[in-house]
Order: C-alpha cells, then structure tokens, then sequence
C-alpha cells in the first residue's frame, strides 16, 4: 500500500481537472468529485499512517524525470512517519472544508472553479509532502502559493480582496527567493544530488560542512519564513482572511503555512548540526509567537484573530523546530492537533459570520444563545487552542513548553508562557464578544445548515481526543511515528505542567473580567501607546509600504516603467515598423507575374552554375 | 573540317537565326513560321547525326502537329501584332539572364567537350524500334495513357461548359 | 565525324533563346513555343550523346520527350484559350491574382 502512495496527490490532481474542465457540467458543479477523490485519498492516508505504525520504515521510489548536465531531475515519493501525518491531516482538513464549503459556498458565482483550486491546492500540499527531491517539493511549495492565491482572490472583483491575494503572492515569493538559493546551494554542495534522504544521510554522516549547511538552513528557512507567516514576513496571512472562510482553514489548518513548518522538519538533518541556524529558527519562532499574540488582543475582525492566533501556534511549532532535535516532535504533534482545533475555530467563524454577515465582533455579541451548535464547538477549539486538558491542545503546547524547558531554553520557554498567557487573554475575548452579551448587530442570526455543522462537530470531537495520540501517560503513538534521532527526552513534568495550566487559567480569568460585560471602548485602550503599536501591526506594513513600496515604486518603477515604454517598445515598435516598411518594398518581387518569378529562377540557377563550376 | 562538320554548322547556323526571329518576331504568326525552321533544322542535325526515325518524328510531330496546334491556338486567341504588345517590360532583365545562361552553357560545353567528335554511324529504325519495344516497353505504355489523359484533359478544359 | 560542340552550343543557343522567349514574351502561346524550343534543345542534346556514346537510351528518351511535349502542348494549349475565353486577354503580365 505504501508503494502507491503516490495515489494520495495524484487523485486530487486528476479532481482538478475534472471539475476544471467539465465544471458546471458536472453533477453538483463538481463539488462531490472533489469530496469523494479527497475521501479516497484520506483512506488511503489513513491506511499508510496504520502501515508506519506497524512499523514499516521509510519506504521510497522514484524515477527519472529528466537529466541536465549533472543535476538529475527525479519524481518520487518518500513516506515515512512526518509524511504520513501530514497525509491524514492534509485530507482530513481538505475534506471537511469541502463539505463545509457546500454549505458556506452555496450559490457562489465560480462554485465549480473554487472546488476546483481546493483540489489543485490539496494536490499540490500533497505533492510537497510526498516529494523526496528538493525540485519536486519546490514545485508542490509554487503550486501552494498560486493556489492559495486564486483563492483568497475568489471574490476578485472588490480591489480589497484581490490587493490581499497579491499581498500574500509578493510577500510569500519575497522568502521563496532564500529558499531556492537554498535548494541550489544544497544541490550543488551534495554534487547534483537533489533527493531529500541521501542530502539527510550526507549531513548526519558529516560529508557536509557545518559551515555549508548553516548557510544552507538559513537560506531554506527563508521559504519557511515566507510561507509560514514568521517575522518579518507575517504581515500577508491576516490580510488573506479575505478569501472564503473554509480556504482560510484549509490554508491555516493544513496546507500553506504548514507547509514551512513542513519544510524545516523534512529537513531537518540540515539544521540540526547547525547551533547557529538552530539559534536563528528559536529566535524567529520567540519574536513571531509573541508579537502575534499581542496583535490578536486588539482585533475586531474575528477572522483576523485566529489568523493572528495561527501565526503565533506555527512560531510555537518553528520555535519547537529551534529547540533542537528535542523539539521536533512536539513541534509537529502541535501542527497534527493545531489542525483540528485551528480549522474548527475557522469553521466556527464561517458559521457566525454566515449567519451575521459581518466579520466584526463589535456587530456580534449574544450569539451563544441563537446558534448553539456553533458556540459549543467553538468553545471547544477556544478550550484546546488555550491549552485545557485533557484537549487538544493541551498536551501539544505543554509538550512544546516543556521541552523548552528540558533543553534550558528559558528564553524560548518564558516567551512561549507569555505568549500563552496571552493566547488565553484573546480566545477569551474573542469567545465572549461573539457568544455572549447581548446581539449588537442587524437582521435574526440562525444556525448554519446540517452541512457545515456536520464538519465541525466531527472536528470538535477531534480537538478532544487528538491529543491523547501523543499524552505522554498512555504512551502516545504519535512520538514513535515522528520521531528524530537523538531528540528522546524527557517528556512530562509536572511542575512545569500545573504552571502552563495555570497561566492559562489566569489568562482566561484576565480575559473574563475584562470583557464579561461588552463596552464600546475596549478596556485595552487603555494601554494607550501599546494598543497603537498593536492594531497599527507594529507599524510593519507602514514599514514596507514607506521603506521599501514607495522608493521601488516611485523611482525605480518610474524609471523602469519609462525605460520600457520609450527603449523597450521602442524597439519592439521599431522592429515592427521596420519590418512593415521593408516588406513594402519586398512585396513588389511578389508581383503575381509568373514571369517575373521565372527571371529569378533562372538567374538564380545560372548564378548557382557560375557559382559551382567558379567559371 | 569536314563535309558533315560544315553541313552541320549550316543547319546550325540557320535554325540559330530562326530561333533568335522566332523570339524577337513582332508578328506572333512569323514567329510560329520561324519556329517551323527551327524544328525542322533540329530534324535536320537529327538526321546528320544518324538518328534518322528520331528526325523524322521531330519533322512529323513538331512541324506537323504542334506548330499547327500553335497555329490554332494564335487564331481562336485573336493575339494582336507588334513589339509593344508582343514583349513584356522586362525583356532587358530576360535578355541579361538570357545572355547570361547562354554564356554559361558555352564555356562548360567548351571546357568539358572541346574537340571531341561524334562518329557519325546510322542506327537504323529497327534497333530504335527493337529496343523501344523490349527494354522501354513499359515507359511506352505509360506515355501512351499519359498522352490520353492529356487528350481528355484538353477536352474538358477547353470545352464550353453547357449548363450556362 | 561532326564535333560534338557543334550541336552542344547549337542546344545551348536554342535553350538560351527559350529562356529569353519565356521571360520577355508576353503573348501566352508565344511563352508556349519558347518552352517548345527548351525542350527541343534538350532532345539535341540527347540525341547528340546517344550518337556520341553509341547508346541507344539517348534517342528512346528523345522520343518520349517529343511524345510529353505533344501532351504539354495540348494541355497547355486548352488553358490558354480557357484563360482567354474568362478575361479576354492571354498577357501573361496581365494574370498576376496570385500575390499579395
């Protein structure tokens, strides 16, 4: 079974250009071919994740694409553990936002095309996972960014949204640059070797330089930095909540951003012998976590919560990533749970915003008691993304914390408590300004329809129990499907444990008392310069529009611009010109007088004879 | 020099001039008269050489069938007289090429064949005859259906189409 | 004995004619004729080296020749006056549809 794994993207891939092609045609606008090439490729993921369990190892095959000068380019599939979660969670979240988006995206005016892109961009995430060549996941890595651009420039015709798709297509391409100098420097210094295990077993065995592959992470983290919205290029996913609600899970839960987190631990042998690059991830994932987390305090979009609120859970993950080999399971056990409760919370969103058609919280409030399902499930991604036991959540983000601890990265270890505390303080805030209090808004909001509750309910109970794959009691399985070498540590702590319990604990008391009773003026204002840097994004975007847009914009792109009007189509026009003007005058050889022709075919025959016989 | 040799300088000499009126004539029915002598003077050299059944079918079907069909064609085409009509703008650029293949032919004609002699011996109409009809028994047929074809092709091009 | 340059230059004077026939006349059957002339020298030129090299392959294909251009003629004959009996004119300056 694991042999075909290959079926897992393909079948998606084979989706796409079904529904893109046949579209409307299709019996329900091609949504169900989606679902059900999704469904086949969940089981089969499933299957291969039982398979790893079972303890068959890493299994891999390719076969030549093709070959220039040394660089031989391959197509092949490498599964072992990290693979095959990623499989499970990919399919798993793709599905459940096609169901859903059958109920969020009923109607839509490009229905067929949006299932369409959600099967390329499943495809695509799942051709990054499964690729065991740098070339092939760079590939799946450019697919992912157009894909996620179509899609958060669904609704293209208002300027907003297509600005945000642009956005999130520059500023991602902006660390895919490091990326690809990263997979040329790694090519080049494993003499042409593209394929992920042997430029691994090349590092572990030290045929690498240190020097080398601390250039080499660096450069790749670059990508990572990009896709998975790091500091200092965090600032496209919040304005990619744009696109339709299920998109954003998709991207947040499962493709997209995971995708760098993805990256970093496929490759992972590079960083690893690396301190430096190892300090630089830490830092990164420390600066990203809590920057994030105080940006999610003060916002009214309740989609832009959450997607502040993914962007500080994936610097846990890469922080994880920084603490060493200690860190990379439970960086990834955090990507396996935060995609359940992470999608659910989104799903959550869809749902009340559905219903109120509004995303601001300040319209919202009281609706606890009009949609009931949704509150209840929402409460319960809130609970797992706090970190409550026994949910989700929980055991990811204590195993993170912990380890951080373990590994005497108190730094890493301090902020990341911080930033709980503070994940706690927003979660609350946004859970009570949306569920409770009294209805702020306009209309009668009521519950969404079976098909976008079926999802979340599902998910809800996955947010409950996902967890206990990985809880340290029960010997959690999910340690012996991803695991790295060396990173065996030890896991629980108690101490350490009732201390993250009871930060978040506090957080939520702060959240509580801040906001149990709705006040137009947010108490946080109060915070005066602060709450300005918070909601003014720590001035980043002002940064690079002042800083980096407007002096490319207005000089260079001005002399650019000029430079390709008057010299570029100059000589474009030019040739054109030249060309219209030339074949004037050659036309009248074309006289049509056959006799005319007749001359230069006989002078041409006895220019030839002369030539020939050089009388 | 000998007698053969002067005699075929004559014909040759003569069909030449024929030739040169034929394509500079202002009158289209004296070009087809000299284009007569021409023919028959390459009859003539056919026959000076020895290859006498291939002269008298030159004399048989150019003089007398083809400048006849050409004859033909000039009356029923009502063509107009006189050099203004007859030559097209170009003649200088034709005679130039004209020239300059003529040219050409000559000094590799002179330089390959200079000197050499044709030993004049009669092949007489029963070799061409035998070997027409045995080793180029097929080419003969084929030309045979080809000269039908042309002659049903002829008919229906020149015909006047009835259903107007 | 006749030199063979004889009848060679008298083909070559006789092509050469032909061709300035072809390309400077403008009457239809006159460019006819002209290819007449063309062919005619190349039968010469047959003929003279079939007498030369004592082979008999020379004259066969000079009779074939005279048999095709028989067909030529006819054919070309036919279009000639199909031209003529559609435009009232055989000036082959004058049929040039074929350009730009």
């Amino acid at each position: 079974m694991i042999a075909y794994s290959w079926l897992i993207p393909a079948l998606p891939a084979v989706a796409f250009f079904v529904i893109f092609l046949l579209g409307s045609r299709l019996p329900g606008r091609g949504a169900p071919v989606g679902i059900v090439a999704v469904a086949a490729s969940l089981g089969m993921s499933i299957v291969v994740l039982g398979q790893i369990a079972a303890g068959h190892g890493p299994f891999e095959s390719s076969i030549q694409w093709l070959q220039v000068g040394g660089l031989r380019l391959e197509f092949g599939e490498y599964i072992d553990g990290l693979t095959a979660v990623f499989f499970v969670v990919v399919c798993l979240i793709s599905l459940c936002s096609q169901v859903y988006s059958l109920g969020y995206m009923k109607g839509d005016r490009r229905f067929s095309s949006y299932y369409a892109f959600l099967s390329l961009f499943t495809a695509s995430m799942l051709n990054l996972v499964i690729a065991d060549n740098l070339f092939q996941l760079l590939v799946g890595w450019e697919l992912v960014g157009i894909c996620s651009y179509l899609l958060i420039g669904h609704w293209w015709e208002e300027k907003e949204n297509s600005d945000a798709a642009i956005k999130a297509f520059v500023v991602t391409k902006t660390g895919d640059v490091p990326f690809l100098f990263g997979i040329f420097v790694l090519t080049l210094a494993a003499g042409g070797v593209a394929n992920i295990p042997q430029i691994s077993n090349m590092a572990a065995s030290g045929q690498l330089g240190t020097g080398l592959l601390t250039v080499a992470a660096l450069l790749l983290f670059g990508g990572a930095i990009g896709k998975s919205a790091q500091f200092p290029l965090q600032v496209w996913l919040p304005d990619a909540m744009a696109g339709p609600t299920p998109v954003s899970a998709l991207i947040h839960a499962a493709t997209m951003v995971c995708a760098g987190v993805y990256l970093v631990g496929r490759m992972y042998m590079v960083f690893a012998p690396s301190g430096h690059a190892l300090a630089f991830v830490g830092t990164i994932g420390a600066i990203t976590m809590l920057i994030a987390a105080t940006m999610a305090l003060v916002q009214d979009d309740i989609k832009r919560v959450l997607a502040y609120s993914t962007v500080s859970q994936l610097a846990y993950m890469i922080a994880s990533l920084g603490l060493g080999p200690a860190g990379y399971t439970p960086a990834f056990f955090h990507l396996f749970t935060h995609a359940f409760f992470k999608a659910l919370l989104f799903y959550g969103a869809g749902s009340v915003i559905h219903a109120v058609h509004t995303n601001n919280m300040s319209e919202m409030g009281g609706l606890g008691k009009r949609m009931r399902t949704t509150y209840w499930t929402f409460a319960v991604g809130t609970a797992a993304l706090i970190g409550i036991p026994p949910l989700a959540g929980f055991w990811s983000k204590d195993d993170i914390i912990a380890t951080a601890f373990n590994t005497h990265h108190y730094a890493i270890w301090i902020v990341a408590l911080i930033t709980a505390f503070l994940t706690a303080v927003y979660m609350t805030r946004a859970f009570l300004m949306t569920f409770r209090g009294e209805y702020r808004g306009e209309g009668h909001p009521h519950e969404s329809p079976a098909v976008m509750l079926a999802p979340m309910v599902f998910l809800a109970g996955l947010a409950i129990v996902a967890g206990f794959l990985g809880a340290p009691f029960i010997h959690g399985a999910f340690h012996y499907w991803v695991a790295f070498p060396g990173g065996e540590t030890e896991r629980f702590n108690w101490a350490l444990t009732i201390l993250t319990v009871a930060v978040g604990l506090t957080g939520i008391g702060v959240g509580w008392v801040l906001y149990r009773d709705y006040r137009e003026v947010d108490p946080l204002k109060r915070l005066g310069g602060l709450w300005t840097l918070w909601t003014r994004k720590y001035f980043m975007d002002d940064i690079y529009n002042e800083g980096i847009r407007h002096p490319i914009q207005y000089p260079i792109a001005g002399a650019t611009a000029s430079f390709d009007r008057t010299v570029i189509d100059g000589a474009v026009n030019g040739v054109g010109l030249s060309t219209r003007r030339l074949s004037g005058v050659l036309r009248y050889i074309q006289s049509g007088n056959v006799q005319r022709y007749a001359v230069f075919l006989f002078a041409g025959v006895a220019i030839l004879a002369f030539v020939i016989t050089r009388l | 020099m000998t007698g053969p040799d002067v005699a075929a300088l004559i014909i040759a000499l003569v069909g030449a001039v024929a030739a040169f009126r034929m394509v500079t004539s202002r009158n289209v029915v004296r070009a087809a008269l000299y284009l007569v002598v021409t023919l028959a003077m390459v009859g003539a050299t056919y026959i000076l050489a020895g290859a006498e059944f291939v002269g008298w079918t030159q004399v048989l079907i150019y003089v007398g069938a083809i400048v006849v069909l050409l004859l033909f064609a000039l009356m029923l085409t009502r063509a107009p007289i006189g050099r203004d009509t007859l030559d097209n703008q170009q003649r200088l650029l034709a005679l130039i090429v004209g020239v300059g293949v003529l040219v050409g032919l000559v000094f590799l004609i002179q330089g390959a064949f200079g000197g050499k002699k044709i030993a004049v011996h009669a092949t007489h109409t029963q070799e061409v005859g035998a070997s027409l009809f045995s080793g180029y028994v097929l080419p003969f047929e084929v030309v045979s259906v080809l000269l039908l074809a042309a002659l049903i092709g002829a008919v229906v091009l020149a015909r006047k189409d009835d259903t107007e | 004995m006749i030199h063979l340059t004889i009848l060679l230059i008298f083909a070559a004077f006789l092509f050469s004619a032909g061709v300035y026939g072809v390309l400077a006349r403008r009457n239809a059957v006159l460019v006819l004729m002209s290819i007449e002339l063309m062919l005619n020298a190349v039968n010469v030129n047959l003929v003279a080296f079939a007498q030369y090299l004592k082979d008999l392959t020379g004259q066969i294909f000079a009779l074939f020749v005279i048999a095709v251009a028989a067909g030529e003629v006819g054919i070309g004959l036919a279009i000639v006056i199909l031209i003529y009996r559609n435009r009232e004119t055989i000036d082959v300056d004058k049929i040039d549809l074929l350009k730009w």
